[in-house]
């Protein structure tokens, strides 16, 4: 591991991708030696037990979830949505920069995707795996969430397709497959050189099995490239429908502080903003203890922060729009729910939302902060507690206080809510742990593209997988 | 196998006789296996060749394999079968002739009533295949007229309690009915020889012919034996009242229908006492602004649902109402004298109410409150006399009850009996008296001295463990009796299913003291056969009364009555010119609009109705007004130590609008100790503070502030209507002015902005409306809807945290000034949407709307998303957080309404506008190849609603009464603005002030 830079060093705009000294074998070497050599480290134990043991408290939690009945939740009428949906879409917001940056930087030609495509979309598909937990167990009766679905039946039902919700089954089934396929069929090459390379013999059975008899001959570049770009493709829609059907969840009904037409852009850019507040919270700690700094270089922190400062603004610019429009509408109840953000019994919460995602993030425009670690990880915390806070607000304390005030309610998660909670972040690391021990976290043969040789003789090297 | 004709082998002998037993004492698996057994078993064959000689030689034979096996399986079965233990001989029979009139899945009504206090009430009841499940009103009954109060709403619950008692006990043993008669004549055999001197009988109120007859035998036999009455909801100051101001004793009734201008005394004449249904009905009458519509001032300390209602509300201290009285008959010339320093405020108001009441002379009412004063009784006669209101408004007639007694004089004295070791045997008949006895007489202490005590009582409870013999009543449902309603008319308590616990009536018991123990059907009929030999044909006299559920003609007569000389001398002994009795604070008790007294505490349905003023559910506390809140640092669910003379007890506090400053309530009925699983524990008893000489208010309270909080559950966190014009309501003169003022308050969308065609509702499309201006909000409809619809208790924990299951709720505001604020009710029910939000969001199609515009929740299919209860704007949708409902306890299976699911975990419910009734109705129609009338759809809620409030039917039919109220100008939509257009639609309150108090 070698010890972090003490002082931000002067990075120039047009600082390469990938620290100068690498070859085409430094790269498979020390991509490849993660998880084939270094064997398991303490830090990575540690780790992986805390977050196995939380993995264990959201089995236990689920357990008794379906046994006792959503009861053991803190929602109630009015607040039937709790921190269940607050988390779904947390968590689906969270895995919106895996497919941003995978697609749509693929498809901008952005290179500096190359080093934080792959973790970004494993996280991407472990967030959507901790979303998709919520809707199903928040359900009544969880064990018949399957006729959300439409399938031919003996009690002649179709689902209902003018609820949001049965939207939200294709627009978050559809994500995590598209998600899945696009991550697996990225990571083939890597699997063949890590079959090729894997001393054991199961290591050479599982990844050659991963890898689908992958040789890296001229015809399986020629189609992978065509199936990935045609993936990027497919995917690239799914960053916007996703967080837009979700927000459909809100926007199609009738509660103050739901019901708003700016909700689908400014849930697709608080989803891009969590998600790489998210991948920065991932990376700087990552990167430090595998000494990975050279792939994953401060011009890579830099510009996701820019991402971040970015869609951070469309944020603060949709909560400014909400407060317009409340204002604009004369709607008494519009009105009235601004005025409960602001000064009803949760203000402190909206507050701290106001601090976390508009104020905070503004030390993004100072390009030493931008490349100060500790700021940055500071800074990715903040928003995603932001994010969450955000969530709340829109859920709970719209429905707090709606129309009757006769019907108004408190709400608060209690320990099951938060065991819950903390039990999806176990599942989430613990995904993450066996993904960094056993997959390369970084694209071998990607970054090998970036080697200044690969510049040079790109014909004579390209697509090698030794 | 051992061969049986082998002699050396010896055979140990096997019968018949230890086979069966050896196989009785088999199950299941092990019962084959004893087979086995017993076949390879030595004996066996000889078994075998003794029981069933004609197959045995074949077994003595070599026989082939596939021989064997044959006798062997006939052989087993046999043994098998005849080892069988032979069950006792129970025949059963179907109907060979049907009983008349049961078809399966219809139900029956049975007229009968309820006596609460020794009142009754006429009812309906319905009953499914012998069970009784639901409660209606008699509409031929004068204290019904169709609709009922919560208490009859709730008492079928009561039937089917679980924790009532159930089995005759002495001493923790149970003993049979005949060695209670045994005990019972055995103590009452040492008292002939004194003539009874040692006996005492305690009931509370009693107007039962055929009880009274019973009693008074008793009394005969025993001239020296005493009968005490303990009511604790009896109305000891009208009675008093009535003498100090007339001499005699009187019962007063009220005709509101009449009355156009009421003046309550500090009276809950609406929301409480025997003649509330019926003070209601005709009260609402009165409140149609079309009509001439009434005015109702109120005086009080604490906010009732009368004063709520009222066109002119002033909050008092309840010892300041006296003197408010008696400043009124100054005012009015009717008492000699007034009294001095009257404050300015009440001048004010008294001068302008004088005004008004001498402008209806005879068309106007005083109405005293039951737990004011004597002197407040009396002023209130003498003012009703003084109006000429006496035989128009108010009539006046002999007491209903049987005895009328001062019912706290009545039981100090058998205290006072039983403290001087006077009380040898105790019968204490369908009263708790350790219970609700007020704690200065120590009632428990006393009864130790008794040497036989016993008691029946629906519920093993505090003094039913102090007794020597404790024995099950009989619910009003299961027994038969006889009873009066207040004012006087007599009804036969017919029952509706013997007794579940074979339970005992009063009647029977006081049978079984006269020593002629004999059933309930055979008292009453005697009874009446006796006093009916004169007009001969009794059997027929019998079924048309008990068909009709009353006796015609029994009211009282209404008497004359003329003020005593002197009456208002100890009332102006008792001021002394002061307004009230102190300058500190005064507690009120009050009976508790849920669990009365304490009677109906172990009721999950009335512990979880939110009480109408406060919205508290499963427990009392100190109520007092937010100014007195303000001067003692006090808050919501504080906890605070009440002092009064020298007891303590400590309360949490709740703060209501409109309370009297310096004044503090406090409901009676809390806090048993054995009431049963539902209501022990719950809230604090009053009685610990309680003295009999301060029953109702107890001036010279302290209160001190306690560092504890104690939670309270409570359905309505939220008092005011933010603005938003939720309840719609308008003076007269707007209304005069303006009719359709409630529809120019919000704007509608028009019904055309749409690209759609409208949807056509052939055949029905059903509606309701509920009038404001006459709801009082007095929880009928809310326990009648639990009842129809198999609503489950959710218990105060779940109250708390927002998950009450009721269907229709009953949202009350306050707005104005919190010292004397507006106070409105709204109920709310679901409001069946014609664009209903909750219908679209569903993902699974588990609500959907009907052909005739019900909004149909469909529990199987439901996977319990809870997005249609987010997307109702009205919160009207319930959700199963848990699996509420009781499946295991068999009783309250039997309560439930066959025609209703019974919904468990994990789906959402709702009001059904109670369609199980509309397809009834339409059943009915359709094979009579007709549509469904108008009123042959009457919803649960509306059925019981006393104001009739609440209409219901077919709004395509032009002619329907909903049609009507529809047409209002009244009319409006709750949240219309959203374009939910609602079915269920409210007409605007309407009240009526006086235009002098207008400022």
């Amino acid at each position: 591991m070698s010890p972090p830079p003490t002082s931000p060093p002067d990075v120039t705009v047009r600082q390469p991708f990938i620290e100068p000294g690498h070859t085409f074998e430094s790269v498979t070497d020390k991509i490849g030696a993660i998880v084939l050599d270094q064997g398991v480290r303490r830090g990575w134990l540690i780790g992986f037990t805390i977050s196995f043991a939380l993995l264990m408290l959201l089995l236990f939690a689920l357990t008794n979830l379906v046994a006792q009945g959503i009861g053991i939740w803190g929602i109630n009428v009015p607040v039937a949505w709790g921190f269940d949906i607050v988390n779904f879409v947390w968590w689906i917001g969270i895995g919106h920069a895996g497919t941003l940056i995978s697609a749509i930087l693929l498809l901008l030609r952005q290179q500096w995707r190359t080093s934080i495509n792959r973790f970004a979309e494993a996280m991407t598909l472990f967030a959507v795996a901790c979303a998709g937990i919520y809707p199903i167990a928040h359900l009544g009766r969880p064990w018949l969430a399957y006729w959300l679905f439409p399938y031919p039946n003996t009690m002649g039902m179709w689902p209902n397709f003018r609820s949001p919700l049965v939207w939200d089954v294709f627009a978050v089934s559809t994500y995590a497959t598209v998600s899945f396929m696009f991550w697996f069929v990225g990571l083939i090459p890597d699997l063949a050189t890590l079959r090729d390379r894997s001393e054991s013999r199961v290591g050479r059975f599982i990844y050659g099995m991963l890898a689908m008899g992958w040789r890296g001959s001229a015809l399986h570049w020629h189609r992978y490239e065509t199936a990935y770009l045609l993936l990027a493709g497919l995917s690239t829609p799914l960053v916007v429908s996703v967080h837009t059907i979700v927000s459909f969840d809100f926007a199609v009904s009738v509660v103050p502080g739901w019901h708003a037409t700016i909700f689908p852009p400014y849930f697709v850019a608080g989803a891009i903003y969590a998600g790489f507040a998210m991948v920065l919270t991932l990376a700087i700690p990552l990167r430090r203890y595998y000494g990975l700094q050279d792939f994953i270089t401060l011009r890579h922190l830099d510009n996701m922060a820019r991402v971040m400062l970015a869609t951070g603004l469309v944020v603060a610019y949709g909560y400014m729009m909400e407060t317009f429009v409340a204002w604009y509408s004369a709607s008494n109840y519009e009105a009235f729910m601004v005025t409960n953000r602001f000064f009803g019994p949760y203000n402190k919460l909206y507050w701290a939302l106001i601090f976390c995602n508009v104020i905070a993030p503004q030390v993004l425009w100072f390009k030493k902060l931008r490349l100060h670690q500790g700021w940055l990880f500071l800074t990715s915390i903040i928003v995603s507690i932001g994010m969450w806070l955000e969530r709340y607000i829109i859920i709970v304390v719209s429905l707090h206080r709606d129309f009757l005030p006769s019907s108004w309610g408190m709400y608060a998660g209690t320990r099951w809510d938060w065991a819950t909670f903390v039990g999806t972040m176990g599942l989430f690391m613990s995904l993450l742990f066996l993904f960094i021990r056993f997959l390369p976290m970084i694209s071998i043969f990607e970054m090998r593209t970036m080697v200044p040789d690969a510049k040079v003789d790109e014909d004579a090297h390209a697509g090698g997988a030794h | 196998m051992s061969d049986p004709t082998n002699p050396t082998t010896p055979t140990p002998a096997l019968d018949l006789e230890q086979v069966r037993t050896e196989l009785a004492s088999a199950r299941g698996r092990h019962y084959w296996r004893s087979l086995d057994e017993l076949a390879n078993r030595p004996g066996f064959d000889a078994l075998m060749a003794r029981e069933f000689p004609r197959q045995a030689p074949g077994l003595l034979d070599a026989v082939d394999r596939r021989q064997f096996m044959q006798l062997m399986g006939a052989s087993l079965a046999l043994a098998g079968l005849s080892a069988c233990t032979r069950q006792p001989a129970e025949t059963i029979m179907p109907y060979v002739k049907a009983p008349e009139d049961i078809i399966p899945g219809r139900p029956l009504y049975f007229a009968t009533a309820m006596p609460i206090g020794g009142i009754g009430t006429g009812l309906l009841v319905e009953s499914h295949m012998g069970r009784p499940t639901k409660i209606e009103g008699n509409p031929d009954h004068p204290s019904s007229l169709g609709a009922t109060d919560a208490f009859a709403q709730a008492s079928v619950l009561g039937l089917y309690d679980p924790d009532r008692s159930q089995v005759i006990s002495s001493a923790g043993e149970i003993r049979p009915w005949s060695a209670f008669t045994a005990a019972l004549d055995q103590a009452l055999a040492a008292q002939t020889a004194s003539g009874g001197a040692g006996l005492r009988i305690l009931t509370d109120n009693i107007t039962s012919p055929t009880l009274a007859g019973q009693i008074a035998a008793l009394l005969t036999k025993y001239p020296n034996s005493h009968w005490h009455q303990w009511d604790p909801i009896a109305r000891d100051s009208a009675r008093l009242g009535a003498r100090m101001a007339l001499g005699v004793d009187a019962d007063v009734r009220y005709r509101f229908v009449d009355a156009d201008v009421v003046v309550a005394l500090d009276a809950d004449f609406l929301g409480s006492g025997p003649a509330q249904v019926r003070n209601l009905r005709d009260f609402s009458v009165r409140r149609k602004p079309g009509g001439s519509m009434n005015r109702l001032y109120a005086v009080e300390s604490s906010p009732t649902v009368t004063g709520a209602r009222a066109d002119h509300r002033m909050a008092v201290k309840a010892s300041a109402v006296e003197f408010f009285a008696w400043a009124l008959a100054g005012q009015l010339g009717v008492a000699p004298q007034k009294p001095k320093n009257v404050p300015p405020e009440y001048a004010k108001w008294i001068a302008a109410l004088a005004k008004d009441l001498m402008a209806h002379r005879g068309r106007s009412i005083v109405v005293p409150g039951d737990h004011q004063s004597p002197g407040v009784h009396a002023l209130a006669h003498a003012l009703n006399i003084a109006l000429g209101n006496v035989g128009k408004t108010v009539i006046c007639t002999e007491p209903v009850a049987a005895q009328p007694v001062y019912s706290m004089a009545s039981l100090k004295e058998l205290v006072a009996a039983m403290a001087a070791g006077q009380v040898d045997v105790l019968l204490m008949l369908g009263t708790n008296p350790v219970a609700t006895a007020p704690a200065d007489l120590d009632f428990a202490a006393r009864l130790e001295k008794v040497g036989f005590r016993a008691h029946l009582g629906l519920y093993d409870d505090e003094t039913a463990q102090l007794c020597h013999w404790h024995i099950p009543e009989a619910h009003y449902l299961e027994s038969w009796g006889d009873v009066r309603s207040e004012e006087g008319t007599i009804s036969i308590i017919q029952p509706l299913i013997a007794p579940l616990y074979d339970g005992k009536s009063v009647l029977e018991v006081m049978a079984a003291a006269n020593g002629r123990p004999q059933s309930g059907y055979d008292l009453v009929r005697a009874f009446w056969g006796d006093k009916r030999k004169a007009a001969g044909d009794f059997d027929r006299w019998w079924r048309t009364t008990l068909h009709d559920g009353l006796i015609p003609d029994t009211a009282l007569a209404p008497k004359a009555i003329g003020v005593r000389s002197n009456w208002i001398d100890t009332i102006i002994q008792n001021h002394d010119g002061k307004q009230d009795d102190t300058e500190g604070l005064e507690l009120v008790y009050r009976l508790d609009s849920g669990v009365l007294d304490g009677r109906f505490a172990n009721n999950g349905w009335l512990q979880e109705a939110p009480r109408p003023i406060t919205k508290l559910t499963w427990d009392n506390a100190a109520l007092i007004s937010p100014a007195t809140a303000r001067r003692l640092k006090l808050q919501n669910e504080d906890v605070v130590e009440l002092t009064h003379r020298g007891r303590k007890l400590e309360v949490p506090v709740w703060i209501v609008p409109g309370n009297a400053d310096d004044s503090i309530t406090l409901a009676l009925g809390y806090g048993r100790k054995r009431a049963g699983r539902v209501g022990d524990g719950v809230g604090v008893d009053a009685n610990l503070i309680r003295t009999s000489d301060a029953a109702w208010i107890a001036a010279g309270v302290t209160l001190a502030k306690t560092p504890r909080t104690y939670p309270l559950a409570t359905t309505q966190e939220h008092h005011s209507m933010e603005g938003r014009h939720l309840v719609r309501e308008a003076t007269l003169a707007e209304y005069t002015h303006e009719p359709a003022f409630a529809r120019e308050l919000v704007e509608e969308p028009a019904k055309d902005m749409t690209m759609y065609p409208p949807h056509p509702y052939e055949g029905a499309a059903w509606g309701m409306t509920i009038d404001l201006a006459s709801c009082v909000g007095c929880n009928a409809c809310v326990i009648a809807c639990n009842a129809e619809n198999n609503i489950p208790v959710v218990g105060k924990e779940q109250v708390a945290a927002g998950r009450e299951m009721q269907w229709i709720r009953i949202d009350r505001y306050f707005e104005g000034e919190e010292t004397n604020p507006t106070i409105v009710h709204q109920p709310v029910p679901c409001m069946q949407c014609e664009n209903a939000p909750c219908e679209v969001v569903c993902p699974v199609n588990a609500t959907v709307h009907s052909s005739e515009g019900l909004n149909d929740m469909v529990y199987n299919r439901c996977v319990g998303t809870k997005y249609c209860s987010n997307n109702c704007p009205y919160k009207v949708r319930r959700f199963n957080f848990f699996k509420y409902q009781d499946w295991t306890t068999e009783s309250l299976k039997l309560a439930r309404n066959p025609d209703v699911t019974v919904r468990s975990y994990g789906v959402m419910e709702k009001c059904t506008y109670c369609v199980q009734r509309i397809s009834q109705a339409r059943i009915v129609s359709r094979r009579e190849d007709r549509d469904v009338r108008d009123g042959e759809v009457v919803t649960a809620c509306a059925q019981a609603c006393p104001a009739g409030s609440i209409v219901f039917g077919d709004l395509n039919d032009p002619e329907s009464r909903v049609a009507k109220t529809k047409a209002d100008a009244r009319n409006y939509s709750l949240l219309g603005d959203l374009n939910t257009r609602p079915r269920t639609t409210y007409l605007a309150s309407v009240r009526n002030p006086n235009p002098e108090l207008e400022s």
